[in-house]
């Protein structure tokens, strides 16, 4: 029988104490620590970190090594001479990283809801957009990482970057991985489950990069179809790629950077609302996954 | 002034659609006590869970944790609340430790003060060897202990089980409801703990019964069963009759 007085029940006004700190003291805590799990399962998972390389690599000394001489590239800027291909498709390989991995952390927010531990994230009694904003900044951390790994490795290539180039690149990669992680977050709302997930990413990476700066400059496709330029102009991918084409020569775009925070702006509102209790994805679905009562 | 309950919830009602999961649902946890929900699957007892922790906006009606509105102050509620889902939900790829030190730091603790309690805590729950280990290698009744453990980490007042001993052997059985009821007894903790196995409801504990989404009983176990019948004849007694709302 559970008759026994209770030894410390706590008393009628007296609050009740919370060994966590919910200032922004608490908060910064709260990032450091969902930073350390997305690092820790990164490290973790050490084919996920090489395969994320091993993929521009390919196309930098496979792809764009076959293709030097059919694609050559004029002058545009940020370039001041003729360029090599291997040069020219450098950030977009970069970009292309954070792409991935921002698909990659959706992803893994799709399967963080299946097992359930999103429900132990979301309890936390941080607000909310400041937990989806931790996720963001922790997805974005693994994501510059190995942009930079790929940076170093390709240094051996002759890429003529600027060594002050791959200090200004920072911010840049910075907020390309920002937009690139908002919009995987915003689609880890819409998937309901895992297995939709591989048409997801046919339907979004795929468009996204090929229309896009990335592989090939945009005066090129304009020869062939104005509509298709105007594609390519409105992706918000090609944005990020020319805002870091130009940062590694030291150099600013203004309309990039525009649109990429914008972009950025935009796509973490809308994935805040998908959160919300009241209005998102868990009040859409028919009951909580995975639970039978 | 009078003592606020650990979990108030008043007239709540949830629907999904056109579906009513929960119709006008009202209970209190009393502070120290260990209160059952009991309700046969599809009752809605895991619905009511997501609208405590606030994984569902209240859509209808009103919850209080230890007086603190969970529309009004969610932030204050929830750093007071300790859940153990139903489904697992530790991570498996990385160590207990690294588990508990997330949780711990997704409510705000220091790593320090963080690492002492963690180390408290998988004392209490029998569990310190296995402190490095990988989540993986854990046996379920193992993860179980662990989830508890995490549920603890910030000192929560009031504690939420949903059906904590599901798929679990009997001594793993055992060792759940040890370690809660312990909870409750030297601490001061204030339990809700949803299930549908009688064995772990004594007498002498509060329970509501939930059906379709109303609750159709609640008192002391001891006084739902009426003339004699047991607990387990009770309930199936209120769950075959048609949900009528308990007053």
């Amino acid at each position: 029988m559970s008759t026994t007085t209770p030894a410390r029940a706590p008393s009628a006004s007296a609050p009740v104490p919370h060994l966590g700190r919910l200032d922004a003291v608490g908060y910064l805590i709260c990032l450091g620590g969902i930073v350390r799990r997305e690092l820790l399962r990164f490290f973790n998972q050490k084919e996920r970190f090489f395969s994320a390389l091993v993929r521009p690599l390919v196309w930098l000394f496979i792809f764009a090594a076959g293709f030097r001489n059919t694609l050559g590239v004029s002058i545009e800027p940020p370039y001041q001479t003729y360029v090599l291909y291997e040069v020219y498709v450098v950030p977009g390989l970069a970009v292309m990283i954070q792409l991935f991995n921002g698909m990659q952390s959706s992803l893994s927010m799709v399967y963080d809801r299946e097992v359930g531990s999103m429900k132990v994230l979301l309890t936390s009694p941080y607000p909310r957009w400041l937990l989806l904003l931790a996720k963001l900044i922790a997805g974005v951390t693994v994501s510059v990482v190995q942009a930079y790994a790929f940076l170093g490795i390709a240094w051996f290539w002759e890429l003529d970057i600027p060594t002050i180039g791959y200090v200004a690149a920072l911010p840049a990669f910075i907020a390309s991985g920002l937009m690139l992680g908002s919009i995987g977050l915003l689609l880890s709302s819409m998937v309901k489950q895992l297995e939709n997930f591989a048409s997801v990413m046919n339907f979004v990476i795929f468009p996204m990069f090929f229309a896009s700066s990335a592989l090939y400059p945009l005066w090129r496709i304009r020869e062939s179809s104005e509509t298709l330029y105007a594609i390519c102009m409105a992706n918000p991918f090609t944005h990020a790629v020319q805002l870091v084409r130009f940062a590694l020569y030291g150099q600013f775009d203004p309309l990039s950077c525009a649109v990429v925070v914008g972009t950025t702006l935009a796509f973490f509102t809308l994935a805040v609302v998908a959160y919300d209790p009241g209005r998102g994805i868990m009040a859409r679905r028919g009951g909580p996954a995975g639970d039978n009562s | 002034m009078t003592e606020s309950a650990a979990l108030d919830v008043a007239g709540v009602s949830h629907r999904f659609g056109s579906r009513a999961a929960l119709s006008d649902v009202s209970l209190a946890v009393a502070r120290g006590r260990f209160t059952a929900l009991l309700g046969p699957n599809g009752a809605g007892k895991t619905t009511l869970f997501s609208v405590i922790t606030r994984l569902y906006a209240n859509q209808d009606g009103r919850v209080s944790i230890l007086g603190h509105a969970l529309d009004k102050e969610p932030s204050r509620a929830l750093a007071r609340l300790g859940v153990v889902f139903q489904a697992r939900t530790l991570d498996t790829d990385l160590t207990v430790a690294q588990n508990l030190l997330y949780h711990a730091s997704l409510h705000g603790i220091t790593r320090k003060a963080a690492k002492a309690r963690v180390a408290t805590l998988l004392d209490r729950v029998g569990l310190a060897d296995r402190r490095d280990d990988k989540v993986r290698t854990l046996s379920g009744g193992q993860s179980r202990r662990i989830e508890i453990a995490r549920s603890l980490v910030h000192e929560p007042r009031l504690l939420l089980l949903d059906e904590p001993t599901v798929g679990l052997d009997l001594e793993s059985r055992a060792d759940i409801v040890r370690i809660v009821r312990a909870l409750v007894r030297e601490e001061g903790l204030s339990v809700l703990w949803a299930t549908h196995i009688f064995e772990e409801i004594e007498a002498g504990d509060d329970a509501v019964v939930l059906h379709k989404g109303r609750i159709v009983a609640r008192g002391t176990a001891g006084s739902i069963a009426q003339g004699g019948e047991t607990l387990e004849a009770a309930f199936r007694r209120l769950v075959a009759e048609p949900p009528r709302q308990a007053a």
